[in-house]
């Protein structure tokens, strides 16, 4: 039939599309990395599978390829199968099997890790959360949300958002990564200097176990007291010791007012005394406070043809007010904004309640990481550091890569001491990698500061865990990963250490 | 050239979701965020451009709305517009107001305050009528040149790039003259925090309708406001014959 072999055109186009774009190396062949002792996947494993789920919910072969790679493409795994379950049921018959045949698993939520920690390293078997994507229940006297673990952060926040509320952090990636991987990966995000961190936000879990088990630790309240708080194992564990299949959420009230100022700043300095004004003029309303450096925004406005609000500056800040009176939120920004001018702290800037303006100003931060990525090989690192420290790693790493790299930036939560550094070099070479690991770490463990703040560990940072956490911290967690997964079939090679 | 009067409507933000009234009389606009006409921004920042080019010598802005419209006549200011004027009119008097009420308030203040050359925004995205431009150089009997994507200084008068099916047009144009602007005239400037505070100086003249001498009688009537319809959901099918199948069911093959 035509018809029939046009499609059959234009699946060859697209998957010429696909493999004509740079692929990253297979993770095995560029990393020094050791197969673990597991199964190979054959063709009795995926008619199992097969019969869980429905056959169009088991994909081979081509179809696998997104699955495999990381969107920043630093991995690539070489898995044959990816599983969509709908339900924890299916979820907990896949596992129980893997468990019982020795294959190795990788959960993978929206794929926009960035440490590696979604994609399999060698020929694990992928189960995509994509169809587990229902919102159960939303309270709006008490904002407590049930949904289960596949549903895209965007999608969640416009459901809440019809009931009066708004979910507690807000990511770049909010239109693809799922809630169920933010909570895996305890992501923070723009709000978290307001809302804090999902620790706090998820009120309960439903996990399933390395031995397919499931795990039910739902709660409908805040406040619950009853024996140890398991569920917090699985807020940031990255799939390591289960998968988690539901989540309870507290929603905070959508505020009636949003008001936002994008600035420029002559120094760092300058920053800081902006950031302690702003905490001091802004109080409850502050809800977002963020640092870009000329380079972050340089990227921004030319590779996404974007336009910066003001002219160019050193340093530039973006101050969110959420509150519940305009009038009131506004008056205190523009005092805030007056003094700080007064002050000499800030030099220019834009001040704007207009949704559409907002998007646009907020545009220019969240697609920063994205613009970085399509001008080369971007080393990416997230880093706590020291408010007083905070942007020296910044010119130390560019006299350290020099030429080697197009572009050294830093821009971040500078309200949560969280930055964002980031090399750009033409393409991946091991000269550049050796340059800046592991002295971005050594840097950041000097200060005390944290190798990780908010991205994980994932498959890039194990060998790094030790400059932010003790041995006897290192020793407990493989305790606990032992414990809850003794075979070591949930999401090998990361998080931790090999011994 | 030296007086450039630009329209600067209030209208419901464009990342605002728009929600039709039960009555299906108009669209909710209690408690709604608003700011500039888009396109109204693009006649600003040309008539700023062109008084910072010295093409001008002043750019006055007008609004014809309820009170809050005085906030975006403060963001024309703030953008780089030396003074204002308000017609205030609110409530079911401002509901019903058409575009030709709009184009005879420009045509007078055009008159009144002497100008050369009036910039409109082509459109605005609320009732997206693209009358206003058209009905004022009627109503003054000027030229007329909408749609612009480029504006130049040329012998006695401007060069203008219109933007038409299938491409540009050239045309010059005596002044005085209306144009309106198209969305590639420019990239409007944000209104900056020096200015947002110089603005607040300068002035904004308050008129009534009466002051203007228009009759604001509608010409017409609205009978019904309705969402768009709700696209269908799609289904799933197994193969490619199906769907064949599928279509010659539907007729479509």
């Amino acid at each position: 039939m035509l018809l029939t072999k046009q499609l059959k055109i234009i699946n060859r186009v697209s998957a010429r599309a696909f493999s004509a774009k740079e692929v990253p190396q297979f993770t095995k062949d560029r990393y020094p990395v050791k197969r673990g002792n597991y199964n190979a996947l054959n063709d009795h494993d995926i008619s199992h599978f097969e019969s869980i789920l429905e056959k169009h919910r088991v994909l081979t072969g081509s179809d696998t390829d997104m699955y495999n790679i990381d969107w920043i493409k630093s991995v690539r795994g070489a898995s044959n199968v990816v599983l969509k379950p709908k339900t924890t049921e299916e979820v907990s018959e896949i596992v129980k099997y893997c468990h019982a045949q020795k294959l190795a698993v990788v959960p993978q939520g929206g794929n926009t890790g960035l440490v590696g920690g979604s994609v399999p390293v060698f020929d694990e078997v992928v189960i995509s959360m994509s169809l587990m994507n229902k919102i159960e229940h939303i309270d709006e006297y008490s904002g407590i949300v049930r949904c289960q673990s596949g549903v895209v952060l965007e999608k969640l926040e416009s459901a809440v958002n019809e009931k009066g509320l708004i979910v507690p952090l807000d990511l770049g990636s909010k239109g693809t990564c799922h809630i169920g991987g933010n909570v895996s990966t305890n992501a923070g995000g723009l709000r978290l200097i307001r809302y804090g961190n999902l620790h706090g936000s998820v009120l309960g879990v439903e996990a399933v176990l390395a031995n397919g088990k499931i795990l039910n630790l739902m709660s409908n309240f805040k406040k619950d007291n009853t024996g140890y708080h398991l569920k917090h194992l699985f807020i940031g564990s990255e799939g390591s010791l289960g998968i988690v299949t539901k989540l309870a959420l507290h929603c905070p009230t959508a505020p009636n007012a949003v008001n936002l100022a994008f600035v420029g700043l002559e120094s760092f300095q300058q920053v800081l005394n902006a950031f302690l004004l702003a905490k001091k003029e802004l109080g409850e309303i502050l809800s977002s406070v963020e640092m870009i450096d000329e380079p972050s925004l340089m990227a921004s406005t030319t590779m996404c043809n974007l336009q910066s609000p003001i002219q160019k500056y050193p340093f530039y800040m973006i101050f969110e007010t959420s509150g519940s009176n305009d009038e009131h939120d506004k008056e205190k920004l523009n005092n805030f904004l007056k003094n700080a001018m007064e002050k000499s702290i800030i030099v220019d800037g834009v001040a704007t309640n207009e949704p559409s303006k907002m998007r646009n100003i907020w545009e220019s931060r969240e697609r920063i990481a994205e613009s970085l990525l399509k001008m080369g090989y971007c080393f990416k690192y997230d880093i706590s550091l020291p408010l007083s420290n905070f942007y020296d790693i910044v010119g130390a790493v560019r006299e350290r890569v020099g030429s080697h790299a197009k572009l050294v930036s830093g821009y971040g939560h500078v309200g949560d001491s969280n930055m964002h550094l980031n090399i750009v070099c033409e393409k991946f070479s091991q000269e550049i990698y050796k340059l800046v690991e592991p002295f971005v770490f050594e840097y950041t463990s000097k200060l005390k500061g944290s190798i990780s703040a908010e991205h994980g560990i994932g498959f890039h940072k194990p060998k790094y865990l030790h400059y932010s956490k003790s041995p006897e911290a290192i020793e407990l967690m493989k305790q606990i990963k032992n414990l809850m997964d003794p075979e070591n079939i949930l999401n090998p090679y990361k998080v931790l250490p090999l011994s | 050239m030296s007086r450039v009067l630009v329209g600067v409507k209030r209208v419901i933000d464009y990342a605002v979701k728009i929600r039709v009234k039960p009555d299906k009389t108009g669209v909710v606009t209690e408690g709604v965020k608003h700011s500039m006409n888009p396109f109204d921004e693009i006649a600003v920042e040309e008539a700023v451009k062109m008084k910072e080019k010295k093409l001008a010598t002043e750019v006055i802005a007008l609004s014809v709305g309820p009170a809050q419209s005085q906030e975006t006549l403060r963001t024309a200011l703030a953008m780089g517009v030396d003074r204002g004027i308000h017609i205030e009119i609110s409530g079911k008097d401002y509901e019903m107001l058409q575009p030709l009420h709009i184009s005879k308030m420009f045509a007078k203040i055009a008159q009144d305050e002497k100008c050369d050359l009036i910039i409109l925004g082509k459109q605005a995205i609320d009732d997206d009528s693209n009358q206003t431009a058209q009905m004022t150089a009627a109503c003054l009997d000027w030229p007329q040149a909408v749609f612009a994507s480029a504006i130049e200084k040329a012998d006695n008068g401007l060069k203008v790039v219109r933007e038409i099916d299938g491409g540009l047009e050239t045309i010059t144009t005596k002044l005085p003259a209306v144009i309106s602007a198209d969305l590639r005239l420019n990239i409007p400037r944000y209104a900056t925090l020096p200015n947002i505070m110089k603005a607040k100086k300068k002035p904004i003249k308050k008129l009534t309708v009466a002051d203007v001498g228009v009759d604001i009688k509608p010409r017409y009537e609205v009978v019904s406001v309705e969402d768009p319809p709700v696209r269908q959901a799609g289904s799933i099918i197994p193969d490619v014959d199906t769907l064949v199948s599928k279509l010659k069911e539907l007729g479509h093959v």
